[in-house]
């Protein structure tokens, strides 16, 4: 299948350097998305996106309905939380989240009927700060996993020379198939979300990039727009080669317009913005209904879960529902990750709250995780083959470890985006994410002097 | 469900790939079994004796010297192992067996331990092991002193003859009496052990590239400048051919030059790196007084590797369109 050339379909105009291949284990793609029933309660943190925190706007003994803000801020780098299931506030105050941290949160007891707020439109949008004004509103955070708001990623200036838009559907994370499967279950809304914000911010060129393992993806887009007569082929498909990190901002840039996003800028300082397919897809939805973000897919998976699934679920919902609604465990589980293996955060708790940017719970029984001893370094190479920003691991750990502030940022520690292709690489077992993590904190902790 | 404190967290990623530097060094271990099984046969049991010395002495030195650092056990990596297989194929079938255990204490304690161990040794310690012995023992390497092949027994004192690196010079060519290629190429010939057989060194080689535990950039680049300048220096292909078989070249490009610790890590290094071990290994062979000339070779760019991948570092992503800008600002 992979590798298959499909007429209309871009390739890649770049290579990167590095990069692995790991095993996809992609057993869900051919799951259909299913919903979850009304969880018995959410729990919704005030900051589920980077940057300032939302004050909640309920208290407890507050009746809710769907879509109903619940916490709004007046910063700009932030996005407002809509209550995600129908009932009552039963608490507001701090909880301990998937990272370890408390945050201020509203819990609400839903009263299992999933009422929506009654008075929701689609927003009106005459000109490009409507526009942007909307996406805040509905609460949209990067939802591939960064949980950047995404009205402060498209407020790019009109001379700032961006000219591309990027919709990333490369999902090059093992295991996780929700984003494949919203390009077939949602082929319409993906496209309608992508030719719409097309129009409203006057993009030149947009691709829909997608990893050469998911061809029905590519057919299911291709037979949607064509049977749509309003759709121009403005919009073109890339299909990109099968190898980790190839959905990574920086990667996936190079790999569709050549461009290199140099250390600590942005895409738009290259001219692009890069967008998760769920979020475009999302967009889609919202500009015609107005129901702001109370939901989201992802996928439930791993040698631990009885009944692997993608399914989409209230924001807010707690991981050990979604894992019972899952079929609960079938084996003791060793390790829990939120989000992918390679990137995903291993959770020490599953009574967590599941947060708008989390596409994956997966979890692992003892027996089916590789554990590496960890030994000296050999020197082999292999991170430094492996490193798709051409950095070496091995040298950045042992300025690391010496606390040189300077060595590490000549080394070019800032421009690790923790992708994890060389502990994966690593023969000797180094935890050099780790590592590479530390080396940022002593560039940081000597910048702060 | 209460899970509280069962579950494991550890940083990301969670997947792992199943190479283990146990399981690299074991790979090197059977790219290195062809070559030990053609010297058992050129040079008869003396010469299974000094590989299971060399072995067993580098495991046990290995073993006692972290034992009296009070630092983690290392023999289960099997880097130990490997040094002794590939100090024994250094060797001399009739080297002395004290002498061989001398030269594995030298290789494991002072080479590789007193600097830290695996990965921070900064020169082969097989082959610097190599070089003391020849230094301390000069009778027993020396060109003239090698096994021949009619001696496949233990007398260590019996009949003796050159190296095939002795019967060729720059002013008089292959000389009478040497080997012809074909007995070069299969290793019936006399010279260290693992040395003697073209044939079984490349297999294993070929092997290791397979298992992508070496890039193939060193033995190619290592070879190919010792083809080309000795080509250019003898005018005559059956002289490169003689040059390029014959010594330790090929186990030298194959097995040491490929080592880990003392080559540099990115593709450009390895490049210059063993272009430049090439050079050096044709200048002792063709002008120097040494017979041979890879271990030095090999040793002097050992030291070199930190200085070439200083200069070899590779672009970081995103900045090799400022390099250019400030260039053309400039």
């Amino acid at each position: 299948m992979a590798n298959e050339k499909i007429e209309g379909v871009l390739q890649p105009v770049a290579k990167g350097h590095g990069g692995i291949h790991v095993s996809h284990n992609k057993n869900t793609s051919k799951c259909e998305i299913v919903r979850m029933p009304a969880p018995a309660k959410v729990v919704l943190p005030m900051q589920q996106h980077i940057g300032a925190p939302n004050e909640p706007t309920v208290a407890v003994g507050d009746e809710v309905k769907i879509g109903q803000v619940i916490g709004r801020t007046d910063a700009f780098v932030s996005t407002p939380v809509h209550a995600t299931v129908s009932g009552k506030v039963v608490a507001v105050g701090p909880v301990k989240v998937a990272n370890g941290s408390m945050v201020q949160a509203v819990t609400i007891e839903s009263d299992g009927k999933m009422e929506v707020l009654e008075d929701l439109k689609a927003p009106e949008i005459n000109s490009k700060d409507d526009f942007l004004k909307a996406v805040r509103e509905s609460g949209l955070v990067g939802l591939g996993g960064a949980g950047f708001p995404t009205h402060v990623k498209l407020a790019f200036k009109e001379d700032s020379g961006v000219d591309t838009l990027i919709i990333n559907a490369a999902e090059c994370e093992p295991y996780i198939t929700v984003d494949h499967r919203e390009c077939i279950d949602n082929s319409w809304d993906v496209l309608s979300g992508v030719y719409t914000i097309k129009e409203i911010l006057g993009f030149k060129h947009v691709y829909i990039a997608i990893e050469d393992n998911k061809s029905d993806a590519f057919t299911e887009l291709m037979k949607v727009a064509a049977d749509n007569a309003d759709w121009d082929d403005s919009v073109k498909l890339v299909m990109l080669p099968s190898q980790y990190p190839q959905g990574a901002e920086k990667v996936l840039i190079q790999s569709v317009t050549g461009r290199q996003v140099p250390p600590g800028k942005l895409p738009s300082d290259v001219g692009c913005v890069v967008m998760n397919v769920q979020s475009i897809s999302f967009l889609g939805r919202y500009l015609k209904t107005g129901k702001p973000l109370v939901s989201r897919s992802l996928t439930v998976d791993g040698s631990a879960i009885a009944e692997p699934k993608n399914i989409r679920v209230p924001i807010g919902t707690m991981i050990s529902d979604i894992i019972d609604f899952c079929g609960g465990f079938k084996a003791d589980p060793y390790k829990v990750i939120g989000g992918g293996p390679m990137m995903g955060q291993a959770l020490y708790d599953i009574n967590v709250p599941l947060l708008k940017n989390n596409n994956a719970v997966l979890a692992f029984a003892a027996d089916t995780v590789r554990v590496k001893e960890t030994r000296a370094c050999i020197r082999c190479g292999r991170c430094v083959q492996a490193c798709p920003m051409s950095l070496m691991p091995t040298k950045i750990e042992t300025r690391a470890h010496l606390k040189d502030a300077e060595g590490c940022a000549a080394a070019g520690a800032m421009s690790c985006m923790e992708c994890g292709s060389c502990a994966y690489a690593c023969p000797s077992g180094r935890p050099l994410v780790q590592y590479m993590r530390l080396a940022k904190a002593v560039i940081r902790e000597e910048s702060a002097k | 469900m209460e899970l509280n404190n069962k579950l494991t967290v550890s940083a990301s990623p969670h997947v792992k790939s199943a190479e283990t530097t146990t399981g690299i060094m074991l790979d090197v271990i059977i790219a290195l079994i062809p070559a030990g099984i053609a010297s058992i046969f050129v040079f008869g049991a003396r010469a299974l004796a000094v590989i299971a010395v060399a072995v067993i002495c580098c495991v046990l030195a290995e073993f006692l010297s972290r034992k009296a650092m009070k630092r983690e056990q290392t023999i289960g990596d099997l880097s130990a192992v490997v040094t002794g297989l590939l100090l024994a194929y250094n060797l001399p079938s009739n080297m002395p067996l004290w002498e061989v255990a001398l030269g594995s204490v030298i290789a494991i304690v002072v080479v590789k331990q007193m600097f830290g161990g695996i990965g921070q040794n900064f020169v082969n310690p097989a082959l610097l092991a190599r070089i003391v012995l020849m230094s301390a023992f000069p009778a027993r390497m020396s060109a003239g002193a090698f096994v021949g092949l009619n001696n496949t027994g233990w007398d260590v004192d019996g009949v003796t003859g050159a190296t095939p690196m002795g019967l060729i010079t720059l002013a008089d060519g292959i000389k009478d009496g040497a080997p012809n290629l074909m007995q070069m190429f299969i290793g019936t010939t006399s010279g260290c052990l693992g040395e003697v057989s073209a044939l079984a060194l490349i297999l294993g080689g070929i092997y290791l590239i397979i298992r992508k535990v070496i890039n193939p950039i060193i033995p190619c680049a290592y070879i190919g400048t010792v083809a080309i300048i000795t080509l250019i220096a003898f005018g005559d292909v059956n002289a490169m051919l003689y040059e390029i078989l014959g010594g330790g070249l090929m186990i030298g490009a194959i097995f040491m030059a490929t080592d880990y610790t003392t080559s540099p890590i990115t593709n450009k290094g390895k490049f210059i790196y063993a272009i430049c071990a090439g050079l050096l290994t044709c200048l002792i062979r063709l002008f120097g007084s040494l017979p041979e000339g890879v271990s030095f070779s090999i040793i002097i760019m050992n030291i070199l590797t930190p200085l070439i991948e200083n200069a070899t570092k590779p672009t970081i992503f995103g900045t090799v369109k400022e390099k250019k800008n400030k260039e053309a600002d400039a």
